[in-house]
């Protein structure tokens, strides 16, 4: 019991973004606007790179630009390039689910899921 | 004192001077003092990318943002005048090209793929990286800033 | 990395998550989505990563959210009233319960937060640290590694940039001027 609670502690910031991760996906699937479901997709995708660039952080360092002269220690510059990479791929992805959207309501003319289900059931 | 804001429409001085006064003047006047800032500055993120924070990426989406801001202000119609969809579209292309290009250049130069250390545009390998890099950000920011805008005008065009 | 001010931005940010889902006029939903991510941007600020909170601010708060806004602009702004049975919203939290449950048996696992003995931090980044500027000629260790280290990556996502812009352009674009 005393390790839960020593655990819980420590690594409490990891227990945020799996809180943070669960409220995106529950938008994602607990919604049935089209529209909530991609913010809930980005709420997602963001906190996810909040988990890479938390751990890249080490006591005491400091930003991943070279100083002149002084040996200084410098963050881990490997997750802050994966997560440069991913944001750009997120906001893409997020522009084609959003033309997605738009099509979809000018062919059903609502932008709920179910209404959208028992329209094509009734094609 | 008369402004040209209305000749874009066809519309007279009076209706327009009256539309932009209900749309917000003080927006306007922050507005022309932003953008140029704005886009002078995407210019100098571009540009220090080696030095300091800052890169393609970040350039482009700040030149967007500067060039969305004048739309959202001014009317979509201006800044279609005034950035148009085509020459987007071949800033675009350009972009990705210089990237891929530069990249070949370095296969002619007897180097691997991309491997700036061939190119002779400088006397070193560490020199000729470092001008490879920044000719590959060019390419990155634009085709960024391209893409950025011309998804905005697709989505920004109204309800027909 | 201070823990009062990091706490404090971590619940903020988990408020604004909560609520920008649960609520139903989309327009509001977009704002705090929008304030979601510029705090987590300050967040990456607080934690040294200066390119990635540049990027997120720019991205995040300013471009994704005029595009979000474009499009309930086009559509409707606010929620259609809800149509679905009470059970699959009992089988969505029920969903997100083991999905926590299990991402929270990991944890353990994980190394102590700023420990530089973890194992991410060996093999191959002290090697970027210490020869980037003589092998590429650039301070900023992060562009040298995104332009050149590993330079065929950013190629690929230039291409899915390009990509999706010619996707949204088939997609919804009516007329051609």
């Amino acid at each position: 019991m005393v390790d839960v609670v020593e655990i819980i502690l420590t690594k409490y910031n990891y227990l945020i973004y799996i809180a943070l991760m669960t409220i995106g996906f529950y938008g994602m699937i607990g919604k049935s606007n089209l529209i909530k479901k991609l913010i809930g997709m980005s709420v997602f995708q963001y906190s996810i790179f909040l988990f890479y660039i938390s751990i890249a952080d080490i006591h005491g360092g400091t930003a991943p630009i070279l100083i002149e002269g002084e040996k200084v220690t410098y963050v881990n510059p490997l997750p802050h390039v994966l997560i440069l990479t991913a944001i750009v791929v997120a906001v893409s992805t997020l522009a084609v689910g959003l033309s997605l959207a738009v099509r979809i309501y000018r062919e059903f003319g609502s932008l709920d899921e179910n209404k959208i289900l028992m329209g094509l059931k009734d094609e | 004192m008369k402004t040209d804001v209305g000749k874009v429409d066809g519309k007279e001085n009076g209706t327009q001077t009256r539309k932009a006064i209900k749309r917000g003047i003080i927006l306007r006047t922050n507005a022309i003092f932003m953008v140029p800032f704005i886009l002078l500055w995407g210019l100098y993120v571009l540009t220090h990318g080696s030095s300091g924070p800052g890169g393609g990426f970040q350039a482009g989406v700040v030149l967007a943002a500067g060039v969305i801001l004048y739309a959202v202000v001014f009317g979509l119609d201006r800044a279609k005048r005034d950035f148009p969809i085509k020459v987007m579209l071949l800033i675009a292309s350009i972009g990705v090209s210089i990237y891929a290009w530069v990249g070949l250049f370095a296969l002619f130069f007897g180097g691997n793929y991309l491997e700036y250390g061939a190119l002779p545009i400088g006397h070193e390998p560490a020199e000729s990286s470092e001008l490879g890099i920044e000719m590959v950000e060019i390419g990155i920011g634009l085709t960024v800033m391209a893409i950025m805008l011309s998804i905005f005008y697709d989505f920004a065009h109204g309800r027909d | 990395m201070i823990l009062a001010v990091d706490i404090l931005l971590l619940a903020v940010a988990i408020l604004l998550a909560v609520k920008a889902i649960q609520t139903k006029d989309l327009i509001e939903s977009i704002i705090l989505f929008s304030g979601y991510s510029f705090i987590l941007a300050v967040i990456w600020f607080e934690l040294n990563s200066v390119d990635v909170s540049f990027t997120e601010a720019a991205v995040g708060a300013g471009v994704s959210t005029i595009l979000l806004v474009a499009v309930v602009s086009l559509t409707l702004r606010h929620e259609e009233e809800e149509t679905k049975s009470p059970i699959r919203s009992y089988l969505a939290i029920l969903a997100c319960i083991v999905f926590f449950a299990i991402l929270a048996v990991g944890v353990p696992d994980m190394p102590k937060i700023g420990d530089p003995n973890a194992p991410h931090h060996q093999h191959v980044v002290p090697r970027y640290i210490e020869k980037s500027y003589e092998e590429t000629g650039v301070e900023n260790i992060v562009t040298a590694i995104l332009a050149n280290y590993r330079g065929y990556d950013t190629l690929g996502e230039v291409t899915v940039i390009f990509t999706a812009g010619i996707s949204v352009i088939l997609l919804i674009r009516r007329v051609w001027e």
